[in-house]
Parts: structure tokens; sequence; C-alpha cells
């Protein structure tokens, strides 16, 4: 899992880090995929085309970026400007100067998201898999048992273990200083 | 945020499910993809019978050089075939 903050990455991607750009991908993927499909509604295709863009986009203007702690935002505006390119490509008749009415609050929900995935992050790997693959695949307790060979009462009361560490992660009683709580605290 | 509550923590790691695999891959291989797409450019500049047979067949060439031709990538081969 990748440990560093966004300006190391930032920093490691421009000295052409191949590992550091796969680090980035990894931690902004789910983020750019959910304001496509989630606050926008764009339909798979062009929840894709968008996705690619943004990435080709942040890759070729990662430079330009004047506060590499600011990276987050910045993904954030370059996801929203071609999300909202793509909605005025599909409808030519009527320009979209109208947003989805329930973006915004889309919107601060998923980063709000993307902070408890940052304390997530900080947990130990078996908290980490077991709640990922509970919460955000919907995976059954039998199916993460079955993957983990372990049954599925022991899934369900790891779960609930996990998410009470999650919350105490979040509440700040046993903080970490790692590049997750680093982000969560920007 | 405020009030954790484990149901508001639950709720909010539904919200940011994994995006599909094969979009991430092809966001991570952006800088081999890049770097390959430039030698099929310059490629085509250096000999005009190769330039038409990777206009006539983006995909086909994208592939070649083990890339997945997706659109993004065939769009960028024509943008910089145009330029």
């Amino acid at each position: 899992m990748e440990t560093r903050s966004d300006a190391a990455l930032v920093a490691a991607c421009l000295a052409g880090d191949e590992s550091a750009w796969n680090g980035l991908v990894d931690r902004f993927a789910r983020y750019v995929f959910a304001i496509t499909t989630q606050a926008f509604r764009l339909p798979p295709d062009d929840a894709e085309d968008v996705f690619q863009e943004v990435f080709a986009r942040i890759y070729d203007r990662l430079g330009t970026l004047r506060d590499p702690d600011a990276l987050r935002p910045w993904i954030a505006q370059l996801t929203r400007r071609e999300c909202i390119d793509k909605l005025r490509a599909n409808t030519r008749e009527a320009p979209v100067d109208d947003l989805p009415e329930h973006e915004e609050d889309v919107l601060d929900r998923i980063e709000e998201a993307f902070d408890v995935h940052a304390a997530l992050d900080s947990l130990p790997g078996e908290c980490r898999e077991v709640l990922d693959r509970f919460f955000c695949r919907d995976e059954s307790y039998r199916t993460i048992g079955d993957q983990l060979g372990l049954p599925s009462g022991t899934i369900a009361s790891r779960i609930s273990r996990c998410l009470a560490r999650l919350r105490e992660r979040l509440e700040g009683r046993n903080p970490v200083a790692t590049a997750s709580s680093d982000r969560r605290d920007r | 945020m405020s009030g954790y509550d484990e149901e508001r923590i639950a709720e909010r790691l539904r919200v940011l499910p994994p995006a599909p695999i094969g979009w991430v891959e092809a966001a991570q291989e952006l800088p081999r993809a890049r770097a390959e797409i430039a030698g099929l450019v310059e490629r085509a500049q250096a000999d005009a019978g190769y330039r038409a047979q990777l206009l006539a067949d983006i995909e086909t060439a994208l592939a070649a050089e083990g890339l997945v031709p997706r659109p993004s990538l065939i769009e960028l081969v024509r943008r910089r075939m145009s330029e």
C-alpha cells in the first residue's frame, strides 16, 4: 500500500518514478470514479472516458500544480470540469448550465468518504481488507469467509471490531502519523 | 466529519467502491502507453508507408505494442499524428 504523502507522491511522479504514478492512481481512482458516477451520474462508457481523460490530464499537468498538497482538490476540479464537458457534449441542443441538483451534496459526501478511507488505510491490513470487502465491495460474510478461510462468525466479529477501531482513529483517540492521516488533517 | 457513529462511517465507506480494475490498470499504464505512442508517431513520421498503415488501423498498431487499444489511446494517437 502506498504510504507516501500526496506531496511526496507528486514529487516522485515528476521525477519519473513509475511506482509513484501507480500509487497516485490507486489513491484517487475511487475518488474520480465516485465523482463521475455518483455526483454526475454519467453512464459507464462516459464515466470511463472521463476517468481516463482525468488521469491523462493529471499526468500531463502534474508539473503545473503549484501546491503539491492541493493535489486532491485539483483532481476534484479536473474531474468536475471533464464531467461538465462530457455532459455538454452529450446535450448539444441544451447547454448544460444547470448541474445536477444533488451534485454538491454528493461531492461533500465523497470528500468525507475519502477522509474515512484515508483513516481506513492507517489500520492494520486485516481490518482494511475485511472492511473494504464488506462495505465497499459489498461482499457477504460467507464470501469473505471463503476467501480468507475463516468462519462467517469470525468475519462478523472482525468487522465489528475493525469498525470500532476505525471510529477511534477518526475521533483521534488513536492517531497515527501516516500519509493517510496527513491527508485527513488537511 | 463530525459525529463518528459507526453507521455513518459504514455509510461513508460504501460511497467509495473500487473503480473497475481495467480502468485503473489503463490509467497506471499511461506512462508506458505515452512512450510507446511517441515511438509509433516517430516511426510514422519517418516512414510514409507505416504512417498510412497506422492511420488505417490504429487499434492493431497499439495492440502490436502490447497496449489495449482503448478509445483514449486511439484518440491520443490521432491527436499526435495531426500535430
